[in-house]
């Protein structure tokens, strides 16, 4: 029981991630129909930021060269996140701005190739030896980096079930930010504008609505949850590199599929799903069909509900 | 309804696309030369090395990439071999072995080199081996310890050899270790199923601990490039052992080892030399403390050869190096050996000089390359105290 429990808190814990990440993948696809796959390494790049960002505000690791300053603290951590969420933010604005923008009334196959090409361009750009050394050292090369820890972390034992603060901090920040999306979309005026966007991006125009900026927006959200979703990763499993969004977003964009694509709800559902029907399979049978396993689940519950979970299937006029 | 599932189908198949195209695309990004090396020219004698200086094992090749410069440096100061100098011409293999693949076919074909070094890892080294062969360039991989690199299945591969001990040894080196010297009954494994060498030296460790009558409590599995270790170490905890061999790289364990006891597992962890970086030490930040793994040569090791080695090192790369720089170094040290007796420079004269290796004093013990074509020499067992590694035992062959 003890054990079945534990698998609960680690699936959770992993579910987290997949949720706030597929929240991005969610809402681009709810309002352009494209799936984003640059959204993994919008991810990546989230938690660089937080790898540079806590540098700054001094929070290193204990052997780092300066030596840490004052150490962490919460409003730290939340500096750090915050600022993350921002730049992000930011690139999630430019890709959509001079990628996909450009390519908007093309086919539709198109703007899926030009995501491709930015996946990539974050993946091995990031991957390029520092050409700035000062005052931090960009881009950060192939080598694995360590993630300082920007809180510390407490454990807790209940009932033989490990937990820690991390766990429960992610979850918490997971939730809130699924409702306050939840809430932007369903009851503000831009969540409004975001949904005629998403239903007829022409007569919105015609309505006078700034398609554009919607969608620039839409970025933008996306993009910031990716990452708080990097940085809440990070934290509890402090190992960073230029590829590691790679999985985390097919992962991410199952989880979204899963849930139904372009549902909010849906997508942290899913993410949730997802992470604890990994851990389970692989606690429970052998590890190492912990994805086939997991992926298999995807296609049993796409054939009984192809929409998704909580998706709704609707009849497209011609 | 309909075109809805259209689109849905579309997109998966769109999706699988995707993949595949990330597969076609990335060996543009491994054709850039990492260092750039002049042509072989009729005083030079290039030398190819095909290492992982990106991706998660990037500190393996860049480790051995700076054992070899330091090796072409020495050679070049004391005349070159037949009065030819030596220059290196390296690829990134980005740690995949389709790379190592086409890297070792590239350096062979268009640079034609005389020697091929590398892979660190088995799977890159076993990618590259049927090539050595067939263009009868002789390889020597540095550190790759799992057998079949150097033999398939009965036959000896000709061209290829090591300058390492190989997992046989690795794993009954470490089940000796824990049966023996720790006494310990109980012990669970932990192993990177996309790795042959882990794979090897898991099976390995697994017989010679079962021989020596203890148990294999769970023998649980992870992919490398895996973040999430939780799963398998709830369930390795729910059998209580006594000490968790994790034969994987040096990234995995870090977060293995923190993941462990982070859910309250408090016993002593196990590994090989695939442990050996200092990144190591970055990522586990003390959770490894108490833990032990078996290595080809450590840099406390008194030898002036040694201590003479790492001090040009440290001038050199500001750093100390690893046994991936030290056995780079050897391999390089081996080849030039053999090219300066070898009768003259043509693959099959060299690899026949390699084989006669007798007695070369490597920093990473003394190399005599037997009939399989390994290097027959010592491991270390070194245990891990303040997230710093320091000599336990010497195991001799």
């Amino acid at each position: 029981m003890t054990e079945f429990l534990q698998h609960l808190v680690n699936g959770l814990s992993v579910g987290t991630i997949y949720a706030l990440v597929a929240l991005g993948y969610t809402m681009v696809y709810g309002v352009l129909k494209l799936i984003n796959f640059a959204h993994g390494d919008v991810y990546m790049v989230g938690a660089f930021a937080g790898y540079y960002l806590s540098d700054l505000v001094g929070v290193r690791p204990p052997w780092a060269d300066p030596p840490p300053g004052a150490g962490e603290t919460f409003f730290k951590a939340t500096v750090v996140t915050m600022g993350s969420m921002i730049i992000c933010g930011l690139l999630g604005y430019l890709i959509e701005r001079f990628a996909y923008r450009p390519l908007r009334h093309r086919a539709r196959l198109t703007a899926l190739i030009t995501a491709i090409g930015v996946s990539f361009l974050l993946e091995f750009g990031f991957q390029l030896s520092p050409l700035v050394r000062t005052p931090i050292e960009f881009p950060p090369g192939p080598s694995p980096r360590v993630f300082p820890a920007l809180l510390a972390r407490s454990g807790y034992e209940v009932f033989g079930v490990t937990l820690s603060n991390y766990d429960v901090i992610g979850l918490l920040v997971a939730v809130g930010l699924m409702l306050a999306l939840q809430w932007i979309v369903y009851r503000t005026r831009f969540g409004t504008a975001m949904r005629a966007v998403s239903f007829d991006p022409q007569v919105a125009g015609l309505m006078g609505i700034p398609v554009n900026r919607i969608i620039s927006w839409t970025f933008v959200l996306g993009s910031a949850l990716a990452a708080a979703a990097g940085i809440i990763n990070a934290v509890s499993r402090p190992r960073i590199e230029p590829l590691f969004g790679l999985m985390a977003g097919l992962k991410a964009f199952v989880a979204a599929v899963l849930g139904g694509i372009g549902s909010v709800p849906g997508a942290m559902v899913g993410g949730l799903v997802l992470g604890l029907a990994e851990e389970y399979v692989a606690g429970y049978t052998d590890s190492s069909y912990r994805d086939a396993i997991a992926f298999t689940v995807l296609i049993l519950v796409l054939l009984v509900r192809p929409a998704g979970l909580f998706g709704r299937l609707t009849v497209e006029k011609v | 309804m309909r075109l809805f599932r259209a689109l849905a189908l579309t997109t998966l198949t769109l999706f699988a696309a995707a993949c595949e195209q990330k597969a076609a695309v990335a060996p543009t990004g491994a054709a850039a030369p990492a260092a750039a090396a002049p042509r072989p020219a009729g005083d030079t004698i290039l030398i190819g090395h095909v290492g992982s200086l990106t991706g998660s094992e990037a500190s393996f090749g860049n480790s051995t990439e700076n054992g070899i410069r330091l090796a072409i440096e020495e050679i070049n100061a004391k005349g070159g071999i037949k009065g030819k100098r030596v220059a290196a011409k390296t690829y990134d293999d980005q740690g995949k072995p389709e790379e190592a693949a086409v890297a070792a076919t590239r350096l062979i074909t268009q640079d034609k080199v005389t020697v091929l070094l590398g892979e660190v890892a088995s799977s890159r080294s076993l990618a590259m081996a049927p090539i050595a062969d067939a263009n009868q360039v002789p390889q020597i991989s540095p550190t790759s310890t799992n057998p079949r690199v150097t033999k398939d299945g009965d036959r000896v591969r000709p061209f290829v050899f090591r300058v390492c001990f190989i997992d046989p040894f690795q794993g009954t080196v470490m089940a000796k270790f824990a049966r023996e010297h720790l006494k310990l009954k109980r012990v669970a494994i932990l192993r990177d199923v996309g790795s042959d060498y882990s794979v090897g030296l898991a099976d390995y460790f697994k017989k010679k601990f079962e021989e020596l009558g203890g148990t294999i409590v769970n023998d649980q599995s992870f992919k490398s490039g895996d973040q999430d270790f939780k799963a398998q170490l709830t369930t390795i905890k729910g059998k209580s052992p006594e000490m968790i061999y994790i034969p994987g790289y040096y990234t995995e364990v870090a977060l293995a080892a923190r993941q462990a006891r982070e859910l309250g597992i408090k016993v002593p962890l196990g590994g090989g030399d695939g442990w050996d970086s200092a990144k190591l030490y970055e990522i586990a930040q003390g959770a490894l403390d108490g833990s032990f793994f078996s290595n080809h040569y450590t840099d406390e090791n008194p030898d002036p050869l040694i201590q003479n080695f790492v001090k040009r090192y440290r001038e050199k790369f500001k750093e100390t190096p690893d046994s991936m720089a030290a056995l780079g170094y050897d391999a390089a040290h081996v080849a030039f050996d053999a090219m300066a007796r070898a009768t003259d420079l043509s693959g099959p004269a060299v690899r026949d000089a390699i084989a006669a290796t007798k007695g070369f004093p490597g920093v990473g013990g003394t190399i005599t390359i037997d009939a399989d074509h390994n290097a027959v020499k010592s491991a270390v067992v070194l245990g891990i105290v303040k997230n710093k590694a320091k000599f336990v035992a010497s195991v001799d062959p």
